[in-house]
């Protein structure tokens, strides 16, 4: 059983129905579904007055049916006219596979609340690195157009593991001047990682201002060090566990320049030499135990709806 | 009917049944199963019904306790709910989580001599026995144009969205989480006040005409400004409360399986963590869990985990039983189930077990000296007094700050610690807005929320100049006139009604 359709990308143009019929949908409804890999998805969904509040670098949490977890997702994108919110979701655990099966078009998504969090400052920098890996390279594009829009020379420095993997090519062409394609592999770009794309730009270009990285912890670790021998002023985006998303839960707590900050009302963007990345690390490995357990009984209960089928 | 005195009514005050310890840490049942009516009835008996009742001054809402009593005396139960429900729109919650013995039940004149009357318990009853006959308090209802913002579905916000609904205005009550009830739903636990109890509270609420948002997070959706400006609320009332949690900052706070009491019982009981993996959230209980603080919270998140199957409960608090905070009933019944208590003990540091997880903790003894600005005896480390103790979970229920959204993204005065800054009336800095309940005093009880919430729809009804009709849907004296200019109280309702 797959309910997996990939959506391409003329469907999509497809959905963008006339304004009467927007209003009419419900809050919550996903009007678009897009596949990038086996492990990544978009899902567009409608919320207005989201999309009108929304700005780069808040998240949202997402719940997609009653029994899930609520799960924080950095919001991949908004579009005010069409009234909506994108996410980019990679399968992780028990409640993205979820996710992935049931978030199709017409559905709704149970609760979503949101635009959380500090928004990203698009400062006034001349020459700005996004960085964005993994699951980080959609919601690094609406600050690299942020920066665009400001005036900003921008270079993209964007990872995956493999040329199959890549996706949102031509929107991050459309925003950066330069654009930098980091593969495991090497089956696109150069082969390396996004610290090697942004070891190239800080050679090629001595007046960088700002980096701003979005991805894996390990990743923005990493991309830190890169730049702090440099002194440049670096941006991350902490993505830690929460519940609440609302500075009710502590659960979220991240050490940063040797303080206790709340990442969901204090952040999610802090000063990325500052924040103490082995703590948080570790801190998302707090329900790894939980996290297999889960995955388990989710793959035997898929298993046995597919005998049944 | 002989006047009643302190020697003619039962000397006893009448038992609540409860369920048995032993049998109630397998399972997340009311502890406190509540009166009978035969129990109610005869605990109404030892009520004097003072002239000049002193409960009824010292309810933070000032139910009309000798009314109500008098009614359920007289087997007027429907009346005696309507005296209740008049003043206290949620007694079935209240009649449970309420401090009694420092309010109604303190003063009780009963009290001086003999145990006071169970206000609370009959309180509880009565709320009860509402919701099982779905009596709903359903007031003469006046139109009016106004559109009223709430903010925050607890108890502050509910107790205020009703008593705007009951003068007609259009409320709307906005909601963070998924779920109505604020600290209600996901701080206090089941067995303490079950979620059906909230359910058909909000229910009432509901037909009163109050709409309910859930998913919407004031502030960042849209803010205060935007309400009043281009949203069309005429007045807005902040009841976000102080859920912010407090961490020591000692060592290994952010080992993992250190948390606050609000996450254990967010998890728990809003997101339903006790039944993982059927539900997704996970709680990862550990074995010896060790709460820090001794108030409601804490004896709560102790419970939650004793049930949850964990071996071993601590409650590590600095000063003594006598200083400890939490309700008399809840400090009783967590001893009961077996909750180790460490009186005059303060954590130091706490330890990890070598993978990134907590393993032990370090705590000091201490003692009481001089009594400190708030009256108590100030707790003093003994010196040379530290010891070591297996834990593989720390909760920390120490207190909460105030929630920080609302002052990020409003000009809203704020005082020096960020909670809302107000004037006597409750209003804000902004015209309009106005505060109350733990985002303004502090955290405090939910009662005491409640009061603050229905004082701001009284001020907030003078700022917009709307008639305060509670007068009309007040239980009437038996000899007060049932016409009032002329028209019948049910004709008036019914003109208007037609009008309308």
């Amino acid at each position: 059983m797959s309910h997996t359709t990939i959506v391409d990308k003329k469907h999509c143009v497809d959905v963008s129905i006339a304004a009467n019929e927007v209003a009419e949908m419900d809050k919550f409804e996903i009007v678009t579904r897009e596949d990038f890999s086996d492990v990544t998805f978009l899902i567009e969904f409608h919320h207005p007055q989201m999309a009108r509040a929304a700005h780069p670098g808040q998240f949202v949490i997402v719940i997609a049916c009653e029994h899930n977890e609520r799960i924080p997702l950095t919001i991949a994108d908004f579009n005010r006219e069409r009234g909506t919110v994108t996410l980019v979701i990679q399968t992780v655990g028990k409640t993205t596979r979820e996710m992935q099966q049931i978030c199709q078009v017409g559905t709704k998504l149970f609760g979503v609340v949101g635009p959380m969090g500090i928004p990203s400052e698009i400062s006034k920098a001349r020459k700005v690195i996004c960085v964005g890996g993994g699951l980080g390279v959609a919601p690094i594009f609406p600050q690299a157009r942020g920066f665009k829009e400001n005036g900003a020379y921008v270079i993209g420095v964007v990872g995956f593991r493999s040329k199959d993997l890549v996706f949102w090519h031509d929107k991050f062409k459309d925003v950066c001047d330069e654009f930098i394609i980091c593969t495991d592999d090497g089956s696109m770009g150069i082969k390396g990682l996004v610290t090697d794309g942004i070891k190239i730009a800080i050679d090629k270009h001595s007046d960088i201002d700002e980096v701003v990285v979005i991805g894996p912890p390990i990743m923005m670790k990493f991309a830190a060090e890169a730049t702090r021998t440099h002194k440049i002023k670096t941006i991350v985006s902490l993505n830690p566990i929460m519940v609440d998303g609302t500075g009710m839960c502590g659960g979220c707590r991240v050490i940063v320049g040797g303080e206790q900050k709340f990442a969901c009302v204090d952040g999610p963007d802090f000063d990325g030499h500052k924040v103490n990345f082995d703590d948080l690390m570790n801190r998302l490995g707090r329900f790894l135990d939980e996290e297999k357990l889960s995955v388990q009984k989710w793959s035997e209960h898929c298993r046995q709806e597919k005998l049944k089928d | 009917m002989a006047k009643k005195t302190i020697r003619t009514i039962p000397q006893l005050r009448t038992p609540i049944s409860v369920q048995d310890a032993e049998e109630r840490i397998g399972n997340f049942d009311e502890v406190a199963l509540g009166y009978t009516e035969s129990e109610a009835l005869n605990e109404c008996e030892r009520c004097l019904l003072c002239p000049e009742p002193a409960c009824v001054k010292a309810c933070p809402v000032a139910i009309e306790i000798p009314g109500f009593i008098k009614e359920i005396s007289n087997g007027n139960f429907r009346e005696a709910y309507d005296i209740l429900s008049n003043a206290n729109f949620l007694p079935a919650i209240c009649g449970r989580v309420c401090p009694q013995e420092d309010q109604c039940e303190g003063v009780c004149p009963v009290g001086d001599t003999l145990e006071p009357v169970a206000i609370g318990r009959l309180e509880r009853w009565l709320g009860d026995l509402a919701i099982k006959e779905k009596w709903a308090a359903n007031p003469y209802k006046e139109p009016s144009e106004f559109k009223i913002g709430i903010i925050g579905s607890g108890p502050a916000g509910m107790a205020c969205a009703a008593d705007m609904a009951k003068t007609g205005c259009d409320v709307t009550v906005f909601e963070a989480l998924h779920l109505p009830g604020g600290v209600l739903r996901y701080g206090i636990p089941e067995f303490r006040l079950p979620n059906r109890v909230i359910d058909s509270e909000l229910a009432n609420l509901i037909k009163l005409g109050v709409k309910i948002e859930c998913n919407t997070l004031v502030g960042r959706l849209f803010t205060i400004e935007q309400m009043r400006e281009e949203m069309g609320f005429d007045a807005v009332f902040i009841g976000t409360g102080a859920g912010s949690p407090t961490f020591m900052g000692i060592p290994g706070e952010t080992l993992n399986g250190v948390l606050s009491a609000n996450e254990l019982l967010t998890r728990c009981n809003l997101m339903g963590a006790g039944d993982f993996p059927y539900h997704d959230t996970p709680l990862g209980l550990g074995k010896n869990v060790s709460v820090i603080g001794s108030g409601n919270t804490a004896m709560d998140a102790l419970r939650v985990a004793k049930r949850l199957g964990a071996d071993n409960v601590y409650c590590v608090y600095r000063r003594t039983e006598a200083e400890c905070p939490a309700r008399i009933e809840e400090l009783e019944h967590a001893q009961e189930e077996g909750i180790e208590f460490h009186w005059l003990t303060a954590p130091v540091e706490i330890l990890s077990d070598g993978e990134g997880n907590v393993g032990a903790m370090r705590c000091i003894r201490m003692e009481l000296g001089e009594p400190d600005d708030s009256g108590r005896r100030r707790p003093n480390p003994i010196a040379e007094s530290e010891y070591e103790f297996k834990t593989d979970m720390v909760v920390y229920a120490i207190g909460t700050n105030p929630n920080p959204i609302i002052g990020q993204t409003s000009k809203i005065k704020l005082n020096k610690w960020g909670y809302i800054e107000t004037d006597e009336t409750l209003a804000t800095s902004i015209a309009g807005v106005y505060a109350g309940g733990d985002i303004v005093t502090g955290a405090a009880t939910v009662i005491l929320a409640m009061g603050a919430g229905r004082k701001a729809a009284n001020n907030m009804k003078a700022y917009l100049g709307v008639r305060d009709n509670s007068f009309v849907y007040a239980q009437q004296p038996e000899d007060m006139n049932d016409m009032l200019f002329g028209i019948e109280i049910e004709e008036k309702n019914f003109v208007r009604a037609r009008l309308a």
